[in-house]
């Protein structure tokens, strides 16, 4: 870093590194400005203009977010200046907009809604434009939902889609008063290469692009008497839930959410940390016989690396952009659908209920889940495996129109069949999870030895860094695995699809030697999936991570072959990984797509 | 007769046929001297900012760079401004010796002409002339080469950071500075835009020196500068006048005899009533006498048969389209004051709804993000408090 820069802000002087800007000097002198196209995960783009201040001497305004605070700036944040181009500003943006906010699925979460209310917006200075009914809303995509009468132009979806999943489905088009934000051709979110991440719904400061939400259709199965409804809760929705009833960023909620979920009615509430351990058994598995036919029977078609595929955003980008590479990826299902096609079965059958009236919800943190829940291989159980996927935002409103003060719940514990979990399991919900958690399994296996990491964390997977690498040496196999002995096991670890791309072009270029990539498609893994409450930022993302390995540290069994239901899973009804029954459940194909 | 109130002056047009001459003359001498000599002419930019050349030159001189580039500005949006295309079509060696000159001081190897893909016909002459240019440089073994960039018919384009964007083949939209073209331009790197006329200029001042174009023109506002007359005026056409005459001066010779109002500088200038005429001077602001009026020399002449509403909503039209749409101020102004007139026109909103748009053009002058959300205020607010009678009645 280069020097220090001294500059005034409201009278306060302080000293900030060369490069800093204007908002952010503020931010550190604790005035606080407004912003809105303005997002910490983004590249700036100063174009809503709320962020304006004073600079003395200077006639015309400054972009706070887009300018560099240089030496003696004499900067003024809250002038009557500044304070009537905001105004003009936020009135504006009202103009244009479809100001219908009782009506608005973001009410109460919208950052143009609560700067209209903290500057106390009381009338409509200039007519409204009304050019929002030219728009209509794109309402077939299965997760996202796409209203550009809600729409600022904040383009903060565009930096999203482009900067950090690297898939660029929304741009800009038109300009002057046509401006808006389109898709290639102007065709539905459907039809275009969106991986239904949802990350545009992450940043999207208001109402302009929102999950599809099944609030209602999952309220009527929770009354219909004729129905068993299960629901199954994925890793990262505890550690994210409390923040949309107020809680700090980073408070686990897991026992208040059973007790929730309980209290609306769910027949059955079950864990979906207990598939993501099956997962491990059969990822883990499938993996070592890759590495066997690769490394002891010399086949040198084997597919590796081997890919994971946990994260549907992921796959469908992959199908997209790698279409040639999909052997590679795991043939294993996501957790999620592990689980419905076995509640519609193993569970069914055990608890003797006949799987027609078995209606089966998912809380995810993740929209894509509900496009990968709609996907026609998802049937094995020969109906819909999985009914209805709720983001850990709708549960969140569920949990409000019921009325239920979540954090003042007592905790209570997961249903059994399918409930148990352990420390692996939660960890699915990070980047770098689910190689911790194989590692700790596939080691095991080979070795006979735990990972000699002390605690079982294996801290070279964990971290932020949007591409990771780690590799184990194996030694003293187990009799059976020796041709693993003194193989170095190279694995690589990406978040948030832009890194994703930048591992599979080194693997499709033969660049990459790895045996094992984890990828998750949003950014922090599925703690920072689009589905999660909304704001999302750097800083809030690592809180939850701290709380997805506070909650494993916690766990009595933190190995994915010790959870004692997956153990009696195989013993009873699956018979062993990969296995016929297995085969038929949990693994499923993929589809090469379009890339446009 | 026609009689002649203002001299003409003749230096762009001028057929010389010395440019190789010009040329080689300037790469034998030294870098700094040519950047003094340009600064003493105290050309300012003839796009319509009126930045100092030889500011800019030695700005971007003196950046530090494995890469720098010089561009031709020949985008040419401005409504009502068409000097540009005949400069390219008369004298396109003086604009390429200026490209290669500017290369030459601020060590770039590539030159680019943004050209206005409405002049696509200019393509083969001009890069015709591009080739005997570049064969000449080769045989004085100077590298520098030069490319012609088709742009793509917004207006915005014409923006030197929305140039680059564009030519980068991302979507035209103005760049935030800091940081400056002269810093951080094209590709990234230390950039030189010029508009065409600027380039010509500086060929006159390489040949004649500065002081032939120093005394031209008046403190301030140096040299000459090519006008796009137009409008009801009997004399349409291109003329090469003197800086820091008088819009009076200036109507007496070419306007129809009933010169109601000139507008200088294109949609994105002023308007002025014949009120004013003898106190406004054409040049770039500065403490002269008077109200200096900058532009880009477009003078649209309007008589006593037209509408100063018609006018305003012609310009606020052409905003409210050609904005690039990106910030909020300009994208929903534009319209904004364009439904406004209307409104206040047809008597749904009260005349002061139009102090209210005054206001709001204000906020857009402070806070727009580029040059064109800025100056719609110009037109809107001279059109506005002297023709308020016009946009009620
Ligand atoms: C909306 C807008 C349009 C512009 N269009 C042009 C243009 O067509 N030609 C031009 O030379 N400059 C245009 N400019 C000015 C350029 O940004 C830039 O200042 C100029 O090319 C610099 O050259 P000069 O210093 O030689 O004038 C435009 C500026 C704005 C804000
Ligand atoms: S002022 Fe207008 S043209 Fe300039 S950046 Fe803003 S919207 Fe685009």
């Amino acid at each position: 870093m280069g020097k220090n820069i001294s500059i005034t802000i409201n009278g306060k002087k302080i000293e900030v590194p060369q490069g800093t800007t204007i908002l952010e000097a503020a931010e550190k002198a604790t005035f606080h400005i407004p912003t809105l196209c303005y997002h910490k995960d983004l590249c700036v783009a100063g174009n809503c203009r709320v962020c304006v201040v004073e600079q003395v001497g200077n006639q015309r305004l400054l972009a706070s977010c887009a300018t560099p605070a240089e030496e003696n700036m004499n900067i003024i944040t809250n002038s009557l200046k500044v304070r009537n181009a905001r105004r003009h500003i936020i009135q504006l943006l009202l103009a244009e907009h479809k100001s219908d906010c009782t009506k608005c699925y973001k009410n109460g979460n919208c950052e143009l809604q609560k700067i209209a209310a903290d500057l106390r917006i009381l009338d409509q200075e200039f007519t409204e434009l009304k050019t929002w009914k030219a728009f209509t809303v794109d309402k077939h995509s299965p997760s996202i939902i796409k209203d550009d009468s809600k729409c600022i132009r904040c383009q903060r979806c565009v930096r999203t889609c482009a900067e950090l999943q690297g898939v660029n489905a929304l741009s800009v088009s038109g300009k002057g008063s046509k401006m808006h934000i389109s898709t290639f051709m102007e065709k539905s979110m459907v039809d275009v290469v969106c991986t239904n991440c949802g990350q545009c719904v992450n940043h999207c400061p208001t109402g302009a692009l929102v999950e599809k939400n099944y609030i209602e259709e999952v309220w009527m199965a929770l009354a219909d008497p004729e129905k068993h409804v299960v629901v199954q809760t994925a890793p990262a929705v505890r550690v994210g839930l409390g923040e949309e009833m107020g809680a700090k960023p980073g408070t686990r909620v897991t026992g208040k959410m059973v007790s929730a979920l309980k209290q609306l009615g769910f027949d059955a509430v079950l864990d979906t940390d207990f598939t993501a351990d099956l997962t491990i058994m059969e990822e883990g598995t499938e993996l070592l016989n890759r590495l066997k036919m690769f490394l002891a029977n010399g086949d040198k078609n084997v597919k590796l690396p081997l890919l994971t595929s946990c994260s549907p955003g992921w796959i469908k980008y992959l199908e997209h952009m790698y279409p040639e590479q999909l052997d590679n990826l795991s043939t294993c299902k996501s957790p999620q659908q592990m689980f419905g096609a076995l509640a519609k079965t193993y569970y069914a059958n055990a608890k003797k209920i006949d799987p027609e009236s078995i209606v089966s919800v998912s809380i995810m943190p993740c929209t894509a889940k509900k496009f990968e829940a709609e996907r026609p291989e998802m049937h094995d159980s020969g109906y819909r495996d999985v009914d209805y996927v709720l983001t850990t935002r709708e549960l969140a409103i569920m949990i409000k129109q019921a009325g239920i003060e979540l954090l003042q719940l007592e905790d209570s514990k997961y249903d059994s069949l399918m409930g148990d979990s352990t420390g692996a399991g939660v960890i699915f919900g990070a980047t770098g999870g689910v190689m911790e958690a194989a590692l700790r399994t596939a080691y095991e296996i080979v070795t006979g030895r735990e990972v000699p990491f002390k605690n079982l964390n294996i801290e070279p997977v964990r971290g932020i860094e949007g591409v990771r690498s780690a590799s184990v040496i194996i030694e003293n196999a187990l009799p059976g695995w020796d041709f693993l002995n003194g193989v170095e096991l190279k694995c690589a670890i990406a978040h948030g699809l832009v890194n994703a791309k930048n591992i599979m072009d080194k693997v499709k270029a033969g660049e990459a030697d790895f045996h094992f990539i984890e990828i998750m498609a949003c950014p922090g893994g599925c703690l920072g999936g689009g589905g999660q409450p909304i704001p999302t930022n750097p800083e809030i993302r690592r809180k939850r991570t701290e709380a997805i390995y506070e909650e494993d540290e916690q766990m009595t069994i933190r190995k994915s072959h010790e959870n004692p239901e997956v153990l009696k899973i195989y013993k009873d009804y699956l018979k062993e990984p990969l296995g016929e029954k297995s085969h038929h459940l949990l693994h499923t194909k993929y589809t090469p797509r379009d890339r446009y | 007769m026609e009689s002649y109130h203002l001299k003409r002056i003749d230096f762009i047009f001028k057929n010389e046929n010395d440019w190789k001459d010009v040329l080689s003359r300037a790469l034998a001498s030294d870098k700094q001297l040519i950047l003094n000599e340009l600064m003493e002419s105290e050309l300012k930019g003839r796009g319509g900012a009126g930045f100092p050349t030889g500011l800019k030159w030695k700005l971007t001189a003196d950046e530090k760079s494995d890469e720098k580039h010089i561009i031709c500005n020949a985008d040419e949006g401005e409504p009502g401004t068409f000097k540009d295309r005949e400069i390219l079509t008369q004298v396109p060696f003086k604009v390429l010796v200026g490209m290669a000159i500017c290369g030459y001081v601020i060590g770039a190897l590539k030159g680019f002409i943004y050209l206005r893909g409405e002049y696509t016909f200019l393509m083969p002459e001009l890069e015709k002339a591009i080739k005997e240019f570049e064969y000449y440089c080769k045989e004085i073994n100077f590298k520098f080469s030069i490319k012609i960039f088709l742009g793509s018919g917004a207006y915005i384009c014409g923006e030197e950071t929305a140039l680059f964007e564009s030519m980068e083949g991302k979507r035209g939209e103005p760049r935030n500075k800091p940081p400056f073209p002269t810093k951080n331009g094209y590709l990234g790197k230390p950039t030189v835009v010029n508009n065409v006329e600027t380039l010509a200029h500086t060929y006159t001042i390489f040949k004649y020196g500065a002081k032939q174009f120093y005394d031209l023109g008046v403190q301030y506002s140096r040299g000459t500068k090519l006008f796009s007359v137009s409008g009801d005026t009997p004399k349409a056409g291109i003329y090469e006048l003197e800086l820091g005459m008088t819009l009076e001066q200036f109507v007496d010779d070419f306007g129809d005899g009933d010169t109601k109002a000139v507008q200088v500088g294109g949609a994105s200038g002023f308007l002025v009533p014949r009120k004013l005429f003898s106190q406004t001077i054409i040049g770039f602001k500065g403490k002269l006498e008077g109200h200096s009026l900058p532009t880009g020399g477009s003078m649209m002449l309007f008589n006593s048969s037209r509408s100063m509403f018609n006018v305003l909503s012609n310009y606020l039209y052409f905003f409210h389209e050609e904005s690039c749409g990106q910030c909020t101020p300009c994208r929903v102004g534009c319209q904004v004051l364009l439904n406004g007139i209307n409104e206040v026109k047809k008597g749904e909103r009260s005349t002061l709804y139009l102090d209210k748009l005054l206001q709001l053009t204000e906020t857009m002058k402070q806070t727009a993000k580029c040059g064109l959300g800025q100056s719609v205020a110009n037109s809107f607010s001279s059109i506005v408090e002297n023709f308020k009678e016009e946009m009620i009645y």
